[in-house]
């Protein structure tokens, strides 16, 4: 674990803590995917890869990548790499024809045995065999790279399912191949299906599925219910769904969507004062600084936080379509906060505390005044933003005085449509006669 | 005696009681064949008459002798003798026939537009209008001629005090259309975008079984005076159009849609471009003028935003946020609004900066309650009309039959004498 501190650890505890953190600052890439087991490290590694522009990391990011598939029985995802990597990295990183044959062979003879058994299984009817052996199919494609048939052969074990602990490990498959194949629909509805069979849940297992869950949420934009997914999630959870999602990445996503979505008091009561998620935001510090910086109107630390941290999330794979909205919600909000409690600010001062000049401040703010967001004036000649109060009454009697000529404007047109209804009415039974 | 100076000496006999003219009426209407194989003599015989007195008598005549080709020669003196008696003829009278008075009506129009000098037409189709009308909620066959030479002559005002009428009671569909298109334009032309979009409204949501090119025009209209008014446009009609208009009308509008489209992005300069590219389009449509107008309600819409935001701003900043070339231009531009009461604002010229201001309104005038208190008359006037039509409505036996064979077969349970929450 000590290692994992390293991720992020950019800006470090004590004394170093206000050093300014170079944005550009490497990730580094052996401890990262030092968090990940499985597929999910192949993939991220090769996300980074795809994703970095420095050909060091790059190189890097494949070698690592090269290493892991070799460990494995994926040859087709190995020439893959191979072709990436295209000899830069030396001959020991090349294409290797032999390894490659022998596992197809392997591959090829499991196969048919593992085809023979499931025929035997069938004609006898033998249930949980039956089970067994597509479970062992899902498990053969998985680890040879074809998920679709991994995903079939595991959804299969259904009907085959006697208790709900079979229920639970059939879904929990189901969901890791849907994360691998970004089939984050499948994810939800495997996720809600596993949380019907209350009996056979474990802590771990409810902890896997909240992340599973929120992943779902996260993709599908939805960063508020992302967020209490996330939040949710409790300790138990450990180092055991390494091959999806490690705890940093809960304390990193779930953190980012509850500061993009979550009201003041939301913040507080569920992130802030939320004991089981505190534990996961110790192992990213930037994250749980950033936050108590936000909730502390420390916005311009809270900002450079985030810029840092931007570089090395935009190379994650789940979250990297989601940073630039993510971080203009977390900015609106910002802003947002700062004006509300004041009935005039100096936009000197507000543009200090946001690192950035008068003028784009002053921008930002039209666009959220225009959207109604932020109930407030901007003096432009003495750089002053004032809080505008509504006069109720005034404003009611505009509304009773529009909604009347509205509804009169209606009401003599519904008349008008009446009478020509009436009229061809008429005309249609006048014709008949 | 020649039997048109028999009909001449009846009419002269009989015009002067209700009683006598109904006689006449009859009498007249037997005689209109004779009339009309006389037709090409029967105009010296109109001295003989005076259209104030006679005037039913001189419409019988009027109509057989103009029911032939006209030349224009003979159309010069023709409108003169037209516009006496439509501006002198007794109401009462000609509403006894008030399909010839409409035919005479339109063949009047018809000859002041060949001579090509429609004002000449307003005042005495304006009369014609009220002699025919049996109350102000009544559109008659005349109305959208009226407007129709309104518009050509460019007598928007004259127009507008007609259409500050409600209008109820509709004979014929297509003189809704057409009366609510013309109306749509006069209103235009006043700048009463307002009563203009009403009026087009009524046009595209009227019920239609299949799409005219009456609404298919005013929905182009529509389009481009809410763009003027409002600042936007919605692309959905409301439920109660008809399904024929929901389908269709926004296919065959397809360019202003995409004017909307444009506009709704804010960016003057895209607007224009796409206003550039497709100017020949919109001057066929004889649109390009609203087209125009759209494009600089666009600086407006853009300058009554910055109210919203700033409460005070460089006129070099407006100039630069609204793109228009220079603070002089942002000057005029706000200047102008303020004196149309668009927006509040005062301009500080030594500085350069505008200082915007709330609405002034208070609700607290004399006035204003007074305003108040003539809308709420008006609503309740109005809905008890609705009452009363709804009543009516009720009681309609054509209406009664009908819902009575749309619900087919009568359930035991309407016979149901004991109230519904009893039924346990």
């Amino acid at each position: 674990m000590e290692a994992d501190d390293e991720i992020y650890a950019n800006g470090g505890d004590g004394p170093s803590r206000n050093r300014p953190i170079i944005s550009g600052e490497q990730l580094d890439i052996e401890a990262y995917a030092g968090l990940y087991t499985g597929r999910t490290k192949i993939t991220r590694l090769l996300f980074i890869s795809d994703h970095c522009d420095n050909p060091q990391m790059q190189l890097e990011a494949l070698r690592m990548a090269y290493d892991e598939i070799k460990k494995g029985e994926n040859t087709q995802l190995f020439r893959e790499v191979v072709q990436k990597i295209d000899g830069r990295l030396g001959p020991n990183y090349g294409m290797d024809s032999a390894w490659c044959e022998t596992v197809d062979r392997r591959a090829e003879q499991r196969k048919e045995r593992l085809e023979n058994e499931l025929n035997a299984y069938r004609t006898n009817l033998i249930k949980e065999s039956i089970r067994m052996g597509y479970n062992d199919f899902g498990d053969f494609y998985y680890a040879h790279g074809a998920l679709g048939d991994a995903f079939k052969s595991y959804v299969r074990t259904r009907d085959y399912c006697t208790t709900s602990k079979h229920i639970i490990h059939m879904c929990m498959s189901a969901i890791l191949v849907s994360i691998e194949m970004g089939q984050f629909t499948h994810v939800t509805s495997y996720v809600s299906k596993a949380e019907q069979t209350p009996e056979a849940l474990d802590p771990t297992t409810i902890a896997k599925l909240r992340c599973a869950a929120g992943l779902a949420h996260l993709e599908a934009k939805k960063y508020k219910l992302a967020a209490r997914k996330f939040l949710e999630v409790t300790p138990e959870l450990g180092n055991s769904y390494t091959e999806v999602i490690a705890p940093q990445d809960v304390a990193t996503y779930g953190g980012l969507c509850a500061l993009a979505s979550f009201e003041r008091t939301e913040l507080k009561n569920k992130v802030i004062d939320n004991l089981n998620f505190r534990n996961f935001l110790e192992l990213v510090p930037e994250v749980r600084e950033l936050i108590h910086d936000f909730y502390s109107s420390h916005y311009a630390s809270c900002l450079d936080y985030l810029g840092n941290l931007k570089a090395n999330l935009l190379l994650d794979v789940h979250l990297h379509d989601h940073v630039e909205t993510l971080y203009d919600q977390i900015r609106n909000k910002a802003l947002i906060q700062y004006t509300h409690p004041f009935v005039s600010v100096d936009l000197n001062m507000m543009a200090n505390a946001f690192k950035t000049s008068v003028a784009g401040l002053e921008k930002e703010l039209e666009a959220l005044i225009t959207d109604n967001q932020i109930q407030a004036r901007i003096d432009s000649h003495n750089k002053i933003l004032y809080a505008r109060h509504a006069d109720q009454r005034n404003a009611t009697f505009q509304r009773v005085l529009q909604t009347g000529s509205e509804f009169d404007r209606d009401v003599r047109a519904m008349l008008l449509r009446a009478n020509l209804i009436k009229h061809e009415y008429n005309l249609r039974a006048s014709r008949k006669l | 005696m020649n039997p048109i100076e028999s009909v001449v000496t009846q009419i002269q006999g009989l015009s002067s009681s209700a009683t006598d003219v109904s006689v006449l009426n009859t009498y007249l209407k037997q005689a209109e064949e004779s009339l009309y194989t006389e037709s090409t003599r029967l105009l010296p015989f109109l001295d003989h008459l005076d259209p104030s007195i006679h005037s039913l008598g001189y419409l019988y005549i009027l109509d057989a002798c103009t029911s032939g080709p006209i030349s224009k020669e003979q159309a010069k003196t023709l409108v003169l003798i037209f516009a006496r008696f439509i501006t002198s003829c007794v109401a009462d009278q000609i509403r006894l026939a008030s399909d010839k008075f409409i035919s005479v009506c339109k063949r009047f129009k018809d000859q002041v537009m060949l001579l090509e000098a429609p004002m000449q037409g307003v005042a005495p189709m304006l009369s014609a209008v009220r002699k025919l009308q049996s109350s102000s909620a009544h559109l008659t066959a005349l109305h959208p001629d009226f407007l129709q030479l309104c518009l050509l002559s460019k007598c928007y005002r004259t127009g507008f005090s007609v259409l500050e009428e409600d209008i109820f009671e509709v004979d014929q569909p297509r003189d809704l259309f057409l009366y609510c298109y013309y109306g749509g334009m006069v209103c235009i032309g006043q700048k009463r975008f307002q009563k203009a979009l009403e009026l087009l409204h009524n046009v595209v949501t009227a019920p239609m079984s299949s799409i005219n090119a009456i609404a298919v025009e005013a929905y182009k209209k529509y389009i481009l005076v809410s763009l003027i008014h409002r600042g936007q446009f919605s692309a959905n009609l409301p439920k109660y159009a008809s399904s024929a208009a929901q389908r269709n009308l926004r296919n065959f509008c397809q360019p202003y849609i995409e004017l909307v489209n444009s506009y709704t992005t804010g960016k003057i300069a895209e607007l224009e471009t796409y206003v550039q590219t497709n100017r020949e389009m919109f001057g066929s449509d004889n649109n390009l003028g609203l087209v125009k107008q759209v494009v600089s309600s666009m600086y407006k819409r853009n300058i009554q935003i910055l109210t919203q935001t700033y409460l005070t701003l460089s006129l070099q900043d407006i100039a630069n946020t609204v793109q228009l070339n220079s603070s002089k231009e942002a000057e005029m531009h706000v200047l102008q609004m303020i004196q149309d009461g668009e927006i509040y604002a005062t301009i500080n010229q030594r500085d350069g900066m505008v200082r915007f201001l709330e609405d002034t309104e208070q609700y607290k005038t004399c006035e204003m309650i007074e305003n108040i208190d003539s809308s709420i008359q008006r609503i309740m006037e109005l809905s008890k009309k609705l009452t009363t039509i709804d009543e009516q409505m009720s009681c309609d036996p054509l209406y009664l039959a009908k819902a009575g064979r749309e619900r087919q077969r009568f359930d035991f349970d309407d016979f149901d004498t004991a109230p519904q929450k009893f039924n346990i």
